[in-house]
C-alpha cells in the first residue's frame, strides 16, 4: 500500500438514526486498514470537516462516499446533490438511504401529521403557544433559517443517481467489509447492484420448513415459538420468505421473526406487495369473510408489517392524506 | 363526485382460461361494455402479483379489475383461492393508504359468462367514475420551491465560513 496515493472516502448520513455510523465501526480493527487505504474527506460524526470545506472541492474528486440516510429535508438533498456532484462512487449505505426504512414511514402521512404530533400531541411536549418550526424567522440581527421540511420521505435514488446499494438496517460487518474489499480490489458488480446476496433470508435460516398452511397469525408475544419449525409455519408474520439474504438469519434463529431489514430480495421491487403474496398463499381458507377476518385480527397495522423498511421506495411511496390535516383520506 | 367528463383508467387482468374467453365471446357476441378498460390477458388470475396492481395504481390507474375463473373452476386447480386473498389483503392495504378499496375489483366469470363480464365492467367504471380520479402522481407534489431553498443553504455556509477581524 505504501507509495501508492490514497483513495479519498466520505461518509454521510441524513435521515438515519446513527445506526449507521456504527455499524462502520463494527467492522473493528479493520478501520484501521480503511484508514491505512483511504484519507477520510469527510465524516461529520468522527471527522472534523466542514460542508464549504467539501463545496470547494473539484467534482468527482472524492473516490467513494458511503451514504447513509433517507431524503427529507431540503438540507439532506442539498448534501446528497452536493456529495453525488462530488463523489466518483456514491454508496446508497444501509436501509434509509436503499429504501427509506423508519424514516420512511412518516410516508404514512405528511409533513403537517408529523409536526401535529412532534409539536402538539406526544404527552411529553408543552407547547402553549402552538410554535412550530419555520423556514424562516426574522430575529433582530437578521434572518435565520431552518431546512424546508418536506411532505414525502424520498430514497437517495429517487433524488439523485446512485451507483452501489448495500441493504440493512444497518449492515453487517461482514457485508460492509465485502464492499470495502470490493471497491478496493476493483471487483465491484455492474454499477446499479445491490452489493450482497441475491436469495431470501430463508436459504440462512436453519428451521425446518414443511408445507405452510396457517389459520391464525400471532404477534411475536402471542406464543413462544418452537424451535425447530419455521417461524410462519408457526402464525408469526416472518418476512424472511421476501427478504434479501445476507444477515445470516439471526433473528430467526433466536426465535423472533424476520421483520425484513434488508429489503427485497433480488428481482423484486415492491417488498410489501411480495409479502402480501407470500402471505396470501398460506391462509388456509377458501372463505373472503374468514380470510378477511383472519388477516384483520392477525395483522393489525398492514403498513407497518408489510412496509416498516420500503414504503418510500414501493410502488405507492406515500399514503393519500386528505388535504391538509395529516390524517388519511376518507374511505 | 360523479362528473360525467371523466374518463376513468381502469386495467382489467382478465385470466386465459376463462374471463378472457368470456370478453372474446363478448366480443363475438357484439355485446357492448365501456372503452375505459385496457386489458391484459394472463394465464391465471392467480398469477396477478400484488405488485402489479399497486404499480397500475402508481402509474395513474383510477381503478383495477381481476377476473378469473369461479373458485373450484380453476385451470390450474385452486391458484385462484390466492387471488381471493390476495383481493382481501389488498384492500386492507389500500385502506390504509387511504385508496378507496372500491378501485379494487374481483370478479369469477366462466368463459361461458360474456353477457355477464360486460355488465361487470360496466357497473364497475360506473363506481370507479363516482369515486373520481385517483392521480396518484399528484400524491408525490410537496409544493416546495427547493431550489430556492438550497441557494440560501450553501449563502449560510460561506456566511459561516468568514472570519470575523
Amino acid at each position: 500500500m505504501s507509495g501508492e496515493p490514497k483513495g479519498k472516502l466520505a461518509l454521510y448520513w441524513a435521515a438515519s438514526c446513527g445506526g449507521c455510523e456504527i455499524a462502520v465501526l463494527a467492522i473493528n480493527e479493520k478501520i484501521l486498514d480503511v484508514d491505512a487505504l483511504f484519507d477520510i474527506v469527510f465524516w461529520p460524526v468522527a471527522v472534523d470537516a466542514k460542508v464549504h470545506d467539501v463545496e470547494k472541492m473539484a467534482d468527482g474528486s472524492i473516490d467513494v462516499c458511503l451514504f447513509n440516510g433517507g431524503i427529507r429535508t431540503s438540507e439532506q438533498e442539498y448534501m446528497a446533490r452536493l456529495l453525488r456532484k462530488k463523489s466518483k462512487v456514491l454508496v446508497a449505505f444501509g436501509s434509509c438511504a436503499h429504501e427509506g426504512c423508519i424514516p420512511g414511514l412518516a410516508n404514512a402521512t405528511n409533513r403537517r401529521g408529523v409536526f401535529q404530533t412532534a409539536y402538539h400531541e406526544t404527552p411529553s411536549t408543552e407547547n402553549p403557544e402552538g410554535v412550530e418550526p419555520q423556514p424562516k424567522t426574522q430575529v433582530a440581527e437578521g434572518t435565520l433559517h431552518l431546512p424546508v421540511f418536506y411532505d414525502t420521505v424520498r430514497t437517495l435514488d429517487q433524488t439523485v443517481s446512485v451507483d452501489y446499494y448495500l441493504p440493512g438496517c444497518p449492515p453487517e460487518a461482514d457485508r460492509i467489509w465485502d464492499a470495502i474489499t470490493a471497491i478496493v480490489g476493483n471487483t465491484l458488480p455492474p454499477p446499479g447492484s445491490v452489493i450482497g446476496a441475491e436469495t431470501t433470508v430463508c436459504e440462512e435460516c436453519p428451521r425446518k420448513r414443511n408445507e405452510k398452511k396457517v389459520k391464525k397469525f400471532y404477534r411475536t408475544w402471542e406464543i413462544i415459538p418452537d424451535e425447530e419449525t419455521c417461524l410462519l409455519e408457526q402464525g408469526l408474520l416472518c418476512c424472511g420468505i421476501a427478504t434479501r439474504a445476507g444477515c445470516g438469519a439471526r433473528c430467526p434463529q433466536v426465535g423472533s421473526p424476520c421483520i425484513g431489514c434488508y429489503g427485497p430480495n433480488e428481482g423484486a421491487h415492491d417488498h410489501g406487495a411480495r409479502m402480501m403474496a407470500a402471505l396470501s398463499s398460506m391462509i388456509d381458507s377458501t372463505d373472503p369473510e374468514e380470510i378477511d377476518r383472519i388477516i384483520r385480527d392477525g395483522i393489525p397495522d398492514p403498513v407497518g408489517t408489510f412496509y416498516r423498511f420500503g414504503l418510500a421506495a414501493s410502488h405507492l411511496r406515500r399514503a393519500k392524506t386528505a388535504d391538509g390535516n395529516g390524517s388519511l383520506a376518507k374511505k | 363526485m360523479s362528473d360525467e367528463t371523466f374518463k376513468p383508467k381502469i386495467v382489467a387482468f382478465l385470466c386465459n382460461w376463462c374471463s378472457y374467453t368470456a370478453s372474446d365471446l363478448a366480443g363475438t357476441a357484439r355485446i357492448k361494455y365501456s372503452p375505459r378498460v385496457r386489458i391484459i390477458r394472463v394465464m391465471c388470475s392467480g398469477r396477478v402479483d400484488p405488485s402489479f396492481v399497486l404499480k397500475a395504481f402508481a402509474l395513474g390507474a383510477d381503478g383495477v379489475l381481476v377476473a378469473g375463473c369461479h373458485p373450484g373452476d380453476c385451470h390450474y386447480i385452486e391458484q385462484n383461492y390466492k387471488t381471493m386473498r390476495r383481493d382481501v389483503m389488498l384492500r386492507y392495504f389500500l385502506e390504509q393508504m387511504g385508496i378507496e378499496p372500491g378501485r379494487l375489483r374481483l370478479v369469477w366469470a366462466s368463459a361461458a359468462e360474456g353477457q355477464y363480464l360486460a355488465e361487470s365492467i360496466n357497473t364497475f367504471v360506473a363506481d370507479v367514475r363516482t369515486l373520481g380520479p385517483l392521480n396518484w402522481s399528484d400524491v408525490l407534489h410537496d409544493g416546495v420551491r427547493r431550489e430556492e431553498a438550497f441557494e440560501e443553504i450553501a449563502a449560510e455556509h460561506a456566511e459561516a465560513m468568514e472570519v470575523q477581524p
